[in-house]
């Protein structure tokens, strides 16, 4: 079913090191009344009833819809800009969200949930930056969900943050699903991946509000065919502003960084209204 | 590849619906699949048989209609199919990015008693 990301087999999600315990993911088996097995029904049925059709017309993931809708509201009240970072694994969401808050410093502040399915490397890495983190560990969920950003961000000093990046485990397939109630989603493709990833996974790229192109001091080294690699952008990211960038070098990120300060006034604008 | 989970929330919801229409057997699953959305019918149906045990859908049917992906030409204002994303108007050629159709993942029905 999931053989190449895992997911779907029973996983415990964590929340900045410790047990996330209530956290409803479909994918993780507490025992709310919700979940999927039986139980007696103590009211009576009339079990002749013949088979008759219900109709739903309802969204399957209704419920991640809704409580991505209330982190929304959430963080409009925070005045907070919120992004949902996706991509591979290896393209550089660390090391951008990293340079990025160091870029930003006395023009935003910055706060990052990280989502990954083991470990605490990614917000170890940030917290020794200084930046206020906070890790998901979702077990084999190959995904972060909208309930486990709002169980996580109760955790940051939402207060004395503008930014809000949302760092999603690494894939390119599952992510493009789930809302989490962001106000832009950021799609990073790195020069190492190649020219036609847009074209590959286009769900998660057509869903993109920013697409970023990593890593363009390799551009060289790896043969990438740049003129390419932005026209299968275009046509699958058409409405994502898309931006050329070395998170390591420093090149491009003055553009990208200029452009968050511009949300976030506008994210603060819009709630004052 | 994420199969698994919206398996269980399609199960979750109907089995929420069933038992407040008091009934006890859900004898068929109807959903409706776009093709954008990037979930594959055929996994869907290994995450059934595995997700449906011990759920008042163990014995049910699962009927997945597949929809196309269709997009909006503003120039000539109608709507085409379009096998994926890439998509340019068969009449005017214009590229249109307006996605109308292919990112449904909807429980239409139940049959239930």
């Amino acid at each position: 079913m999931c053989k190449e990301c895992g997911c779907g087999i029973v996983g415990e999600v964590g929340i900045g090191g410790t047990p996330g315990g209530q956290v409803s993911s479909p994918l993780v088996h507490g025992h709310d009344h919700n979940q999927l097995h039986d139980h007696p029904h103590p009211h009576g049925h009339d079990h002749g009833t013949p088979p008759h059709t219900l109709a739903l017309h309802q969204a399957i993931l209704e419920k991640n819809d809704r409580v991505a809708e209330r982190n929304r509201g959430f963080f409009k009240a925070k005045k907070l800009l919120v992004l949902n970072l996706v991509s591979s694994p290896g393209s550089g969401k660390t090391t951008l969200v990293q340079t990025t808050a160091e870029a930003l410093k006395g023009r935003l502040r910055v706060g990052v949930i990280v989502g990954d399915l083991a470990t605490d490397n990614d917000a170890a890495r940030l917290r020794s930056a200084g930046v206020p983190v906070v890790q998901i560990t979702t077990g084999t969920v190959c995904h972060l969900e909208a309930d486990m950003v709002a169980k996580a961000m109760s955790q940051l000093p939402l207060d004395a943050l503008d930014m809000l990046v949302i760092e999603n485990v690494g894939n390119l397939v599952c992510p493009a699903t789930y809302d989490l109630g962001e106000d832009l989603r950021v799609v990073l493709l790195s020069v190492t991946e190649g020219e036609d990833k847009p074209l590959k996974y286009p769900p998660v790229f057509h869903s993109a509000d920013v697409a970023i192109l990593n890593k363009i001091d390799l551009t060289a080294a790896c043969e990438f065919d740049r003129e390419k690699a932005l026209g299968n952008l275009r046509r699958v990211s058409h409405h994502a502003d898309v931006f050329e960038l070395s998170a390591r070098t420093g090149q491009g990120m003055d553009a990208w960084c200029d452009h968050l300060v511009q949300k976030h006034a506008a994210v603060r604008q819009r709630s004052e209204t | 590849m994420h199969e698994v989970g919206i398996m269980m929330n399609t199960l979750e919801a109907a089995e929420k619906a069933a038992r407040s229409s008091g009934a006890t057997c859900i004898h068929e699953l109807r959903l409706r699949i776009g093709r954008m959305t990037g979930v594959v019918p055929e996994a869907l149906e290994s995450a059934f048989e595995v997700v449906r045990q011990g759920t008042l859908a163990a014995e049910a049917r699962l009927m997945i209609e597949t929809v196309p992906a269709s997009c909006w030409c503003a120039r000539c204002q109608e709507e085409f199919v379009s096998e994926d994303l890439l998509s340019e108007c068969p009449r005017c050629h214009e590229l249109s990015g307006e996605l109308r159709r292919g990112l449904e993942l909807e429980l239409v029905s139940l049959e239930i008693s």
